[in-house]
Protein backbone atom coordinates (compact mmCIF):
# COMPACT_ATOMS: atom_id res chain seq x y z
CA UNK A 1 0.00 0.00 0.00
CA UNK A 2 2.82 2.39 0.83
CA UNK A 3 4.54 1.67 -2.48
CA UNK A 4 1.32 2.35 -4.40
CA UNK A 5 0.71 5.66 -2.62
CA UNK A 6 4.34 6.63 -3.22
CA UNK A 7 3.96 5.92 -6.93
CA UNK A 8 0.73 7.94 -7.07
CA UNK A 9 2.39 10.91 -5.38
CA UNK A 10 5.34 10.64 -7.77
CA UNK A 11 2.91 10.69 -10.70
CA UNK A 12 1.27 13.79 -9.25
CA UNK A 13 4.61 15.54 -8.84
CA UNK A 14 5.54 14.61 -12.40
CA UNK A 15 2.34 16.21 -13.70
CA UNK A 16 3.00 19.33 -11.63
CA UNK A 17 6.52 19.46 -13.03
CA UNK A 18 5.42 19.14 -16.66
CA UNK A 19 2.71 21.75 -16.10
CA UNK A 20 5.30 24.16 -14.70
CA UNK A 21 7.67 23.54 -17.62
CA UNK A 22 4.85 24.24 -20.06
CA UNK A 23 3.87 27.32 -18.07
CA UNK A 24 7.40 28.72 -18.32
CA UNK A 25 8.22 27.69 -21.90
CA UNK A 26 5.08 28.14 -24.00
CA UNK A 27 4.83 31.31 -26.09
CA UNK A 28 1.52 32.93 -25.15
CA UNK A 29 -1.32 33.01 -22.69
CA UNK A 30 -3.58 30.38 -24.29
CA UNK A 31 -0.89 27.73 -24.64
CA UNK A 32 0.24 28.35 -21.07
CA UNK A 33 -3.32 27.88 -19.92
CA UNK A 34 -3.46 24.68 -21.98
CA UNK A 35 -0.43 23.35 -20.11
CA UNK A 36 -1.39 24.37 -16.59
CA UNK A 37 -5.12 23.78 -16.67
CA UNK A 38 -4.88 20.07 -17.31
CA UNK A 39 -1.62 19.25 -15.55
CA UNK A 40 -2.72 20.96 -12.34
CA UNK A 41 -6.01 19.08 -12.18
CA UNK A 42 -4.39 15.72 -12.79
CA UNK A 43 -1.43 16.41 -10.50
CA UNK A 44 -3.68 17.38 -7.60
CA UNK A 45 -5.85 14.34 -8.30
CA UNK A 46 -2.92 11.89 -8.23
CA UNK A 47 -1.24 13.46 -5.19
CA UNK A 48 -4.44 13.49 -3.13
CA UNK A 49 -5.27 9.92 -4.18
CA UNK A 50 -1.83 8.86 -2.95
CA UNK A 51 -2.48 10.63 0.35
CA UNK A 52 -5.86 8.88 0.70
CA UNK A 53 -4.17 5.50 0.23
CA UNK A 54 -1.42 6.44 2.70
CA UNK A 55 -3.86 7.64 5.35
CA UNK A 56 -6.16 4.64 5.32
CA UNK A 57 -9.85 4.48 6.18
CA UNK A 58 -10.92 7.46 8.33
CA UNK A 59 -12.77 10.77 8.33
CA UNK A 60 -9.64 12.55 7.15
CA UNK A 61 -9.60 10.36 4.04
CA UNK A 62 -13.19 11.39 3.40
CA UNK A 63 -12.16 15.05 3.58
CA UNK A 64 -9.25 14.35 1.21
CA UNK A 65 -11.70 12.73 -1.21
CA UNK A 66 -13.89 15.83 -0.84
CA UNK A 67 -10.93 17.98 -1.92
CA UNK A 68 -10.37 15.61 -4.87
CA UNK A 69 -13.98 16.04 -6.03
CA UNK A 70 -13.82 19.80 -5.43
CA UNK A 71 -10.62 20.22 -7.46
CA UNK A 72 -11.95 17.95 -10.18
CA UNK A 73 -14.98 20.21 -10.64
CA UNK A 74 -13.59 23.67 -9.88
CA UNK A 75 -10.22 23.62 -11.66
CA UNK A 76 -11.59 23.12 -15.21
CA UNK A 77 -14.35 25.65 -14.45
CA UNK A 78 -11.81 28.25 -13.37
CA UNK A 79 -9.67 27.51 -16.43
CA UNK A 80 -12.67 27.97 -18.70
CA UNK A 81 -13.66 31.22 -16.96
CA UNK A 82 -10.18 32.75 -17.28
CA UNK A 83 -9.89 31.71 -20.94
CA UNK A 84 -13.27 33.16 -21.80
CA UNK A 85 -12.50 36.37 -19.95
CA UNK A 86 -9.18 36.71 -21.79
CA UNK A 87 -10.75 36.04 -25.18
CA UNK A 88 -13.56 38.50 -24.60
CA UNK A 89 -11.18 41.20 -23.40
CA UNK A 90 -9.23 40.84 -26.66
CA UNK A 91 -6.06 38.85 -25.96
CA UNK A 92 -4.67 37.70 -29.33
CA UNK A 93 -3.62 34.06 -29.76
CA UNK A 94 -0.03 33.41 -30.81
CA UNK A 95 0.52 32.20 -34.38
CA UNK A 96 3.75 31.16 -36.07
CA UNK A 97 3.57 33.69 -38.93
CA UNK A 98 2.28 36.49 -36.75
CA UNK A 99 -1.11 36.80 -38.47
CA UNK A 100 -4.18 37.49 -36.43
CA UNK A 101 -6.48 34.50 -36.12
CA UNK A 102 -9.62 36.37 -35.20
CA UNK A 103 -9.16 39.20 -37.78
CA UNK A 104 -9.50 41.93 -35.23
CA UNK A 105 -13.08 40.87 -34.60
CA UNK A 106 -13.34 39.81 -31.03
CA UNK A 107 -16.37 37.67 -30.38
CA UNK A 108 -18.99 39.39 -28.28
CA UNK A 109 -21.54 37.53 -26.23
CA UNK B 1 8.09 7.41 3.90
CA UNK B 2 8.57 10.58 5.96
CA UNK B 3 11.68 11.38 3.97
CA UNK B 4 9.80 10.80 0.72
CA UNK B 5 7.03 13.19 1.80
CA UNK B 6 9.61 15.81 2.76
CA UNK B 7 11.45 15.54 -0.57
CA UNK B 8 8.15 15.63 -2.45
CA UNK B 9 7.06 18.83 -0.73
CA UNK B 10 10.50 20.39 -1.31
CA UNK B 11 10.21 19.64 -5.04
CA UNK B 12 6.75 21.21 -5.05
CA UNK B 13 8.14 24.28 -3.28
CA UNK B 14 10.81 24.59 -5.96
CA UNK B 15 8.10 24.42 -8.63
CA UNK B 16 6.22 27.19 -6.79
CA UNK B 17 9.36 29.35 -7.00
CA UNK B 18 9.60 28.64 -10.75
CA UNK B 19 5.96 29.66 -11.20
CA UNK B 20 6.64 32.81 -9.18
CA UNK B 21 8.97 33.92 -11.98
CA UNK B 22 5.99 34.07 -14.34
CA UNK B 23 3.91 35.89 -11.75
CA UNK B 24 6.54 38.59 -11.23
CA UNK B 25 7.82 39.03 -14.81
CA UNK B 26 4.76 37.80 -16.71
CA UNK B 27 4.00 39.87 -19.82
CA UNK B 28 0.38 40.69 -19.04
CA UNK B 29 -2.16 40.49 -16.28
CA UNK B 30 -3.62 37.15 -17.35
CA UNK B 31 -0.28 35.34 -17.08
CA UNK B 32 -0.02 36.59 -13.53
CA UNK B 33 -3.56 35.43 -12.81
CA UNK B 34 -2.97 31.86 -13.96
CA UNK B 35 0.36 31.92 -12.12
CA UNK B 36 -1.47 32.70 -8.90
CA UNK B 37 -3.99 29.94 -9.63
CA UNK B 38 -1.23 27.37 -10.25
CA UNK B 39 0.61 28.38 -7.08
CA UNK B 40 -2.64 28.00 -5.15
CA UNK B 41 -3.12 24.42 -6.36
CA UNK B 42 0.47 23.52 -5.44
CA UNK B 43 0.09 25.15 -2.03
CA UNK B 44 -2.97 22.97 -1.39
CA UNK B 45 -0.90 19.83 -1.95
CA UNK B 46 2.02 21.19 0.10
CA UNK B 47 -0.34 21.91 3.03
CA UNK B 48 -1.66 18.34 3.01
CA UNK B 49 1.91 16.98 2.83
CA UNK B 50 2.86 19.23 5.78
CA UNK B 51 0.03 17.69 7.73
CA UNK B 52 1.40 14.21 7.09
CA UNK B 53 4.96 15.30 7.97
CA UNK B 54 3.92 16.87 11.27
CA UNK B 55 1.50 14.04 12.02
CA UNK B 56 -1.47 16.41 12.41
CA UNK B 57 -3.28 15.83 9.12
CA UNK B 58 -6.75 16.21 10.71
CA UNK B 59 -5.95 19.87 11.43
CA UNK B 60 -4.15 20.71 8.18
CA UNK B 61 -6.79 19.13 5.98
CA UNK B 62 -9.37 21.78 6.92
CA UNK B 63 -6.92 24.55 6.00
CA UNK B 64 -6.30 22.78 2.72
CA UNK B 65 -10.02 22.52 1.98
CA UNK B 66 -10.54 26.23 2.66
CA UNK B 67 -7.55 27.01 0.44
CA UNK B 68 -9.07 25.05 -2.45
CA UNK B 69 -12.36 26.94 -2.11
CA UNK B 70 -10.66 30.35 -1.86
CA UNK B 71 -8.47 29.65 -4.88
CA UNK B 72 -11.53 28.85 -6.98
CA UNK B 73 -13.47 31.91 -5.82
CA UNK B 74 -10.54 34.31 -6.41
CA UNK B 75 -10.03 32.99 -9.94
CA UNK B 76 -13.73 33.17 -10.80
CA UNK B 77 -14.08 36.70 -9.40
CA UNK B 78 -11.08 37.98 -11.37
CA UNK B 79 -12.27 36.30 -14.58
CA UNK B 80 -15.78 37.69 -14.12
CA UNK B 81 -14.42 41.19 -13.50
CA UNK B 82 -12.35 41.10 -16.71
CA UNK B 83 -15.12 39.66 -18.87
CA UNK B 84 -15.52 42.63 -21.22
CA UNK B 85 -13.61 44.14 -24.13
CA UNK B 86 -10.67 46.35 -23.29
CA UNK B 87 -10.83 45.57 -19.61
CA UNK B 88 -7.08 46.02 -19.28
Amino acid sequence: MSIVSMLLMLAGTFFFFSGTVGFLRFPDFYTRMHATGKCDTLGALFSLAGMVLYNGFSLTSLKLLLIVVLVFFTSPTATHAILRGAFDSGVEPWTKDGKSVIDGQVRRK
Amino acid sequence: MERFLLINSLILGLLVLLCLYRVVFGPAFFNRLIGVSVIGTKTLIILALMGFIYGRIEMFIDISLVYALLNFIVTLAAAKYLHRKGAL
